[in-house]
């Protein structure tokens, strides 16, 4: 019973509504995402346009509107990797690969304003993972990691965010974790940032020791939260407090 | 084989009132409230307010994810504190609230704070002797 109730839960929450970090932002957070002219994000994006042209994406791709979908079905199996690639990871591909140049480093400026204008492409759409059993061992393994206590503190994600979501640790309501919104603009980041940069904070506030940025765990963690958030509306790019 | 059955029963329900019971000072020596205060508010040391809420009107951003803090000293004796303190799964495995006092069966602890506990024995004692002065 006690292994069947995490999925009894998960399943609850999948059928009554799913909330977005979004609802439980102040009136001023969820404006300021709310209005492009507003949103800090958009700066990024602005930027991801121009290098949609400089740096040749255009030459394979044509108009970026093409793009609308992707950034909702990611990560995907990769048969070179045999494994899930996130969007950040194909992106770096068609820059190895195709244009055989150095891609831009995960956490750039550059990777963060490609990803973003990419992903708003897809805002609205709900999330829609694909159904490739191929990624079935990812998932598996990204659920496992999901469900593992780790650190000093002993917490796994699923403590906090299925057990205790909209609770209050210290001053911050705790969001159910559905990776909505990324990349996104952070308040307390003064910055943008990628959900593995969201995922790295979260294990070192357990004092638990972080991946490196692209590792097979935080794709498979994203592979899983993608699942669980199946049907919901992407918002890349968002704003978080 | 009902016999060992029966036998293993009694063993752990042994364990669990002797646990029930709490547990003996970790040091021999009385904790000083007042560091125990200043453990129990700092967010870099206690964490407490993290997850509880308590009798400290001066702190904004209390948790809610454990009860307060406010009256834990009557509620229970020093050694109960202690127990929830240094290892609180022996009474509820599935409690989130950390073991201040373990450093084994731990999963890719960050390299600061390997083989640490949380709290050192002493910091444990002047927690239990503040908890205790929290009677209502
Ligand atoms: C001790 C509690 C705690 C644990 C454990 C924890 N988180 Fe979080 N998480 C938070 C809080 C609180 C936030 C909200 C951001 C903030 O204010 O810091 C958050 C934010 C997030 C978000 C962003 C949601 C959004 O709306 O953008 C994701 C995704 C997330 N966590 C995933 C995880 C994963 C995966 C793990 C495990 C590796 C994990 N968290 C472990 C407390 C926790
Ligand atoms: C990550 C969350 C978390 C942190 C951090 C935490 N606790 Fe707890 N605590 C809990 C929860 C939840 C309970 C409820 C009992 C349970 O779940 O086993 C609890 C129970 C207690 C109790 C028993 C209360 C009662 O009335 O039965 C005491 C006393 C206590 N905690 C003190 C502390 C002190 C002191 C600290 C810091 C040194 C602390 N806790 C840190 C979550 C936490």
């Amino acid at each position: 019973m006690r292994r069947l109730l995490p999925l009894l839960l998960l399943l609850g929450a999948v059928a009554e509504a799913r909330e977005s970090g979004f609802a439980l932002m102040s009136p001023e957070t969820q404006a300021m995402q709310r209005d492009d002219d507003a949103n800090p994000a958009m700066l990024w994006v602005e930027e991801g346009r121009a290098l949609w042209e400089s740096a040749g994406c255009s030459g394979c791709h044509g108009d970026v509107a093409g793009m609308r979908g992707v950034a909702a079905r990611y990560p995907a199996f990769d048969a070179a990797g045999g494994g899930p690639v996130d969007l950040a990871g194909r992106i770096a591909q068609c820059q190895e690969a195709r244009q055989h140049r150095m891609p831009f480093a995960r956490e750039s400026g550059e990777a963060l304003a490609l990803a973003a204008l990419v992903g708003l492409q897809s805002r609205g759409m709900p999330i829609s993972p694909p159904e490739d059993p191929r990624l079935a061992p990812a998932l598996a393994r990204g659920e496992a990691l999901y469900r593992e206590r780790r650190g000093q503190l002993d917490l796994s994600c699923g403590q906090c965010h299925d057990e205790n979501a909209g609770r209050r640790l210290a001053g911050s309501p705790i969001p159910e974790a559905h990776p909505t919104g990324y990349p996104l603009y952070r308040l307390e980041w003064q910055g943008m940032g990628s959900l593995q940069r969201r995922l790295r904070n979260c294990m070192t506030g357990v004092r638990s020791e972080p991946y490196a940025y692209g590792a097979p765990e935080y794709v498979a963690i994203e592979l899983f939260l993608m699942r669980r958030a199946a049907g919901m509306a992407l918002e890349t790019p968002a704003v978080r407090p | 084989m009902p016999s060992v059955r029966a036998a293993l029963i009694l063993l752990l329900l042994a364990g669990a009132a002797r646990a029930e019971e709490g547990l003996p000072s970790l040091t021999g020596e009385p904790g000083d409230p007042d560091r125990g205060r200043a453990i129990v508010l700092s967010r870099q040391r206690g964490l407490c307010l993290l997850c509880h809420a308590g009798p400290f009107p001066e702190e904004r951003f209390q948790g809610d994810l454990g009860p307060s803090l406010a009256g834990a000293g009557a509620r229970l004796s020093e050694g109960q504190l202690r127990l929830r303190l240094v290892d609180g799964r022996r009474l509820n495995p599935e409690t989130i609230m950390p073991s201040y006092y373990r450093t084994e069966g731990l999963v890719r602890v960050g390299p600061a704070w390997q083989g640490r506990p949380i709290l050192a024995a002493g910091e444990i004692e002047d927690v239990v002797a503040f908890l205790l002065t929290l009677r209502d």
